[in-house]
């Protein structure tokens, strides 16, 4: 097995100017390897997701992602106030965004389930009041 | 893609290997190599950023000159709607229609008459599969290149419907046909053109195999020359020729196709810096409920093309003059004209970022550019002739660049150097045999000679 290629960014709590940069990044590298587009747009869509999440409910935190010649992992680390519901928070359409944040267009409600859907492993670690961590993977 | 043809080209001569167009090239088309740009035609584009911006006027556009008219025995002038905005206090567009017959175009084809079919068929297209995401435009032929060559998933959502230029062309040439009853080869459809990037659109058609364009000229050219005919038009009883009103002549502009649609929830972006935005954004999904976007390389729209004259702003102003007295729409589909707005060929990726040839081989070289990038400065100064120190990390591995095109990285290696000189100094200290001392000179000459030998690269 090759060493994996790791990249790292950072999400700023507030930040919505900067939200989608990390996983604009990370698409210049996948097309460099020349993955499909189907998994580049899985991948790009899913960490967006997860970006806008860290900006709207988590404070910021960091964004890791290992790139091997099989897989793709994101590790999304906060250490915002936690998931006290997370079966609420896979629902389709529940959202705890705030009017002003719905009012930016964002707080569908869609942002775990988007994540799951275009992800093939997601899993969520979360502790009230510690913070959270999402670690997804996507086949190549 | 040897045998791609592009309409953006460097004069070597003039080129002075400044890293002006290596910083403004959207696509990192260009390096700097012994001096002086090269072009890489697998990433560029035509959009014409590097004329622009170029100083020293070393990049060049290609096109066809004026004199193309003599190769046909009837030619058509397929104006671009931009060429009504270069004018001041033109508020007819009949005075340049019969001003181009005047100077010597046996007719005239507006393309904003096309340009109003295709609005209509858009609004159509759009009425026909509203399913949430948006469409878009596919008349500025450098954006749907870039979305053929970096963003595969966005191809599909390219609007299937031909450019105006081409379908201006088609129904120009069956009409000079049925006018005149000579075979299509001695007919010229000739379009003025604001851009390069319509000159490779014509060599390089997206979405039928063959453009029925024949010529392209500047439109800066015909500008030049039209001036005194269209002021001796002006003065005449001059027929009314024109069959394109507000929808149309806007084409020309930022803006001007998504107004034509008639629908409230469009985005359309100018410039080729918030081209790539929008396109990043779109893939992501950021936008819900757009329905179209229409998005123009130029800034300001066509007007701001590089062969255009006037300045795109006050283009725009001149728009809204001409426009002030028109109808909104005149042209309209007629049922023989669908085989002219109809896509033919699919639009295909082009995967041209890809390192290696195969998935592990590309692995292995992102790899090592990336543990590269971490020992360059990050300043993206362009000085090694690469856009930026990640691009260079990647020439690097493919060994189209060596790490010492960074002068920082050579800097560092030269005041290693300059600690050898010390070296031998201390080396030399309390040496009394002179044969003994020339050894240790010659070995330190030796050295510092192999060393230096390695800084250089070419």
């Amino acid at each position: 097995m090759s060493e994996p290629i790791v990249l790292k960014y950072k999400v700023t709590d507030g930040e919505f100017q900067h939200v989608g940069e990390a996983s604009s990044s990370v698409k210049k590298e996948l097309r460099a390897l020349g993955v499909s587009p189907d998994a580049l747009r899985r991948i790009s869509v899913a960490m967006y997701e997860g970006e806008v999440n860290m900006v709207i409910h988590a404070n910021g935190g960091t964004i890791t992602v290992e790139i091997t010649p099989q897989q793709v992992k994101m590790i999304l680390d906060d250490v915002g106030p936690g998931i006290p519901d997370l079966e609420k928070a896979m629902q389709a359409g529940w959202s705890t965004a705030p009017d002003e944040i719905r009012n930016l267009g964002f707080g569908a409600g869609m942002g775990l389930p988007n994540m799951k859907a275009n992800t093939d492993t997601m899993e969520i670690d979360t502790r009230v009041g510690e913070g959270t961590r999402i670690t997804m993977t996507v086949n190549l | 893609m040897n045998t791609y043809y592009h309409s953006v080209k460097l004069d070597r001569d003039l080129c002075r290997g400044c890293t002006t167009c290596l910083q403004h090239c959207p696509t990192e088309a260009i390096r700097i190599r012994d001096g002086k740009a090269q072009i890489d035609g697998r990433f560029c584009v035509d959009c014409g950023e590097c004329i622009r911006y170029c100083p020293h006027h070393a990049k060049l556009a290609d096109y066809d000159r004026l004199d193309v008219l003599d190769e046909f025995e009837y030619t058509v002038a397929l104006p671009a709607p931009s060429l009504y905005m270069q004018f001041r206090s033109l508020e007819d567009t009949n005075i340049v229609l019969n001003a181009l017959k005047e100077m010597g175009f046996s007719d005239v084809y507006e393309v904003s008459a096309a340009a109003e079919l295709v609005s209509e068929a858009t609004r159509k297209f759009l009425a026909e599969h509203d399913d949430g995401d948006p469409w878009i435009s596919s008349a500025c032929p450098s954006v749907v290149r870039l979305i053929m060559k970096r963003f595969p998933n966005l191809i599909d959502r390219v609007l299937p419907i031909n450019p105006p230029i081409e379908v201006a062309a088609r129904l120009a040439a069956k009409k000079a046909m049925a006018d005149t009853g000579l075979p299509r080869e001695k007919i010229g459809i000739i379009f003025i053109s604001p851009c390069p990037a319509k000159m490779t659109y014509v060599h390089n058609p997206i979405g039928t195999d063959k453009s029925e364009v024949d010529r392209v000229v500047a439109l800066k050219d015909v500008y030049q020359k039209i001036l005194p005919y269209m002021k001796a038009v002006a003065g005449t009883d001059y027929p009314e020729i024109a069959r394109s009103g507000k929808v149309g002549v806007s084409w020309g502009a930022r803006g001007g196709e998504a107004s034509g649609l008639f629908v409230t929830t469009y985005l359309a972006a100018d410039g080729m810096e918030n081209v790539l935005r929008v396109l990043d954004d779109i893939e992501d999904r950021k936008f819900s409920r757009l329905k179209f976007i229409e998005l123009n390389a130029c800034p300001g729209g066509c007007v701001g093309g590089v062969l255009a004259v006037e300045n795109p702003f006050v283009s725009e102003v001149r728009l809204k003059t001409l426009r002030k007295y028109m109808p909104v729409s005149v042209s309209s589909i007629d049922e023989n004209d669908l085989g002219a707005l109809a896509n033919t060929e699919p639009i295909e990726y082009e995967a041209v970022s890809t390192l290696g040839s195969t998935m592990e081989e590309s692995f292995r070289l992102l790899g090592q550019a990336e543990r590269i990038e971490k020992r360059l400065p990050g300043l993206d100064c362009g000085s090694c002739g690469a856009p930026n120190c990640k691009a260079l990390s990647q020439d690097i591995v493919l060994g189209k660049a060596s790490e010492n095109d960074c002068v920082f990285i050579l800097k560092d290696k030269i005041r290693e150097l300059g600690e050898r000189a010390r070296e031998l100094e201390d080396d030399l200290q309390g040496i009394t045999n002179a044969d003994t001392a020339l050894s240790v000179v010659k070995e330190y000459a030796r050295r510092l000679n192999k060393e230096l030998g390695e800084l250089d690269v070419e």
